[in-house]
């Protein structure tokens, strides 16, 4: 059953929806609660600044400073036995604090734990680049750069990886809008046929309920098709589509039902 | 082993047909489209499905090659982005006339459910196309029926009288 909500005022209440689904905080626990994060910690500690450390969903989050990053995960990777790095990526925290969070999302097969290490920088910084510690994060690395315009010193291939090398901005940013800007918009007409060329092809059709029964260049009347660019008045005869002409075509012969055989028998 | 058997007693006793020029290029033009390999999503496994023997294009004739100068039509078979719309444009370009477009389900048509910035909002916003097939994806038997209205249209077609090759603009 559906919890039940008083609605006794709900008319006169203003009320404020995030736009975007914010999800509920999962709760947080003491590193010292699991005693291998806990050794892990230890170790990391010992060497570098810890901003803050807490463990969620049975994972770790180590924050750091982002100068750090190439030595903690060199620490983490040769000492402390997290071999892998499964993923890498950043998260827009722009509007909020100015800046991006970078994760590391670590894996120790042999310790079967997880810890992620995050690190905060300002728009417009770069990361030290981890590719030579790990290959994984060749292409991590890219896609990072590709979507959000942080770039990794000491990348051995700093370039898009997955929009085309000419693209203009960075997708994932929060401020980039879903359908695209006005370079994303025309982006294959300018390449192709040149700017001149926009008022001849004309906009993107956007929405994708529109559907217009008077507009014979986009649409058709299923048994109602006229030539491309008719006037439509609503009164067009009905048109029995087939797809041979009445009275044969040549050398080609039209199935006839009456002359094929039906097998009732599954087996033959 | 089978046996061909020619009846020499028909039509006058010759083994003759009488038609017109143009009849005979437009069946041999409509019942020989080779078309492109262009699967580009996940229409791409039904295209696939309609050549391989359960549905068998090769009885209309159809059958796929790997190169644009090999082909007369081209099945855009799902969703294009806008990276790779150049290369479509290229691909159609190296295409010997006459040739023709056969857009293959929502996203070639109108960009389908990919509202966003990546993809390109209906292939006829780079290539002129002849038929759109509407399905998500199509079924092997829409797009054989799809070849079967390309083939009425082909054969509607003068072909004695001077191609004017298509262009979108």
């Amino acid at each position: 059953m559906r919890a039940y909500k008083p609605k006794d005022n709900v008319q006169a209440k203003p009320y404020y929806t995030d736009r975007f689904y914010v999800s509920p905080q999962v709760p947080k626990f003491e590193v010292e609660s699991d005693e291998v994060f806990a050794h892990d910690l230890e170790a990391i500690k010992a060497k570098f600044d810890v901003l803050d450390a807490y463990i969620q969903v049975g994972q770790m989050v180590v924050f750091i400073n982002p100068e750090d990053n190439y030595k903690v995960l060199e620490l983490m990777k040769n000492e402390l036995e997290y071999v892998q790095l499964t993923e890498l990526s950043a998260i827009d925290w722009l509007a909020a604090r100015g800046g991006f969070e970078v994760f590391y999302q670590m894996l120790s097969m042999s310790k079967r734990k997880r810890v992620r290490i995050k690190m905060f920088i300002n728009k417009g910084e770069a990361v030290n680049s981890v590719e030579k510690l790990f290959r994984s994060a060749d292409w991590s690395e890219r896609e990072m750069f590709d979507m959000f315009g942080i770039e990794a010193n000491g990348h051995p291939f700093m370039k898009r990886i997955l929009m085309p090398y000419d693209w203009q901005g960075h997708p994932l940013l929060k401020t980039y809008p879903l359908q695209g800007d006005e370079f994303a918009a025309w982006y294959e007409v300018d390449k192709i046929y040149g700017k001149e060329a926009r008022d001849i092809i004309g906009p993107e059709l956007r929405d994708t309920a529109k559907v217009d029964r008077y507009d014979s260049e986009r649409f058709a009347r299923l048994g109602h098709e006229v030539p491309k660019g008719t006037k439509i008045t609503g009164n067009e005869p009905k048109i029995v589509q087939n797809y041979q002409e009445e009275g044969g075509v040549f050398m080609v012969k039209k199935f006839d039902k009456k002359d094929s055989v039906v097998i009732d028998d599954p087996q033959r | 082993m089978a046996q061909h058997k020619v009846n020499y007693t028909q039509n006058g006793g010759l083994p003759v047909a009488l038609t017109s020029i143009d009849k005979i290029v437009n069946w041999g033009r409509s019942n020989s489209l080779w078309a492109l390999t262009y699967g580009l999503a996940c229409c791409g496994i039904e295209m696939m499905a309609s050549g391989a023997s359960r549905y068998d294009f090769d009885r209309f004739g159809t059958i796929f090659r790997a190169s644009p100068r090999q082909a007369d039509v081209m099945i855009v078979a799902g969703t294009l982005t806008k990276k790779h719309a150049e290369f479509i444009k290229r691909l159609y370009d190296q295409m010997t006339e006459p040739k023709w477009v056969i857009s293959m389900g929502s996203c070639a048509n109108t960009g389908g459910m990919f509202n966003t910035y990546a993809t390109v909002q209906g292939v006829d916003r780079i290539i002129p196309v002849d038929l759109y097939l509407p399905g998500c994806a199509p079924r092997p038997e829409t797009l054989q029926y799809g070849v079967m209205l390309l083939q009425k249209k082909i054969r509607a077609n003068q072909a004695s009288r001077a191609q004017k090759a298509k262009r979108l603009m």
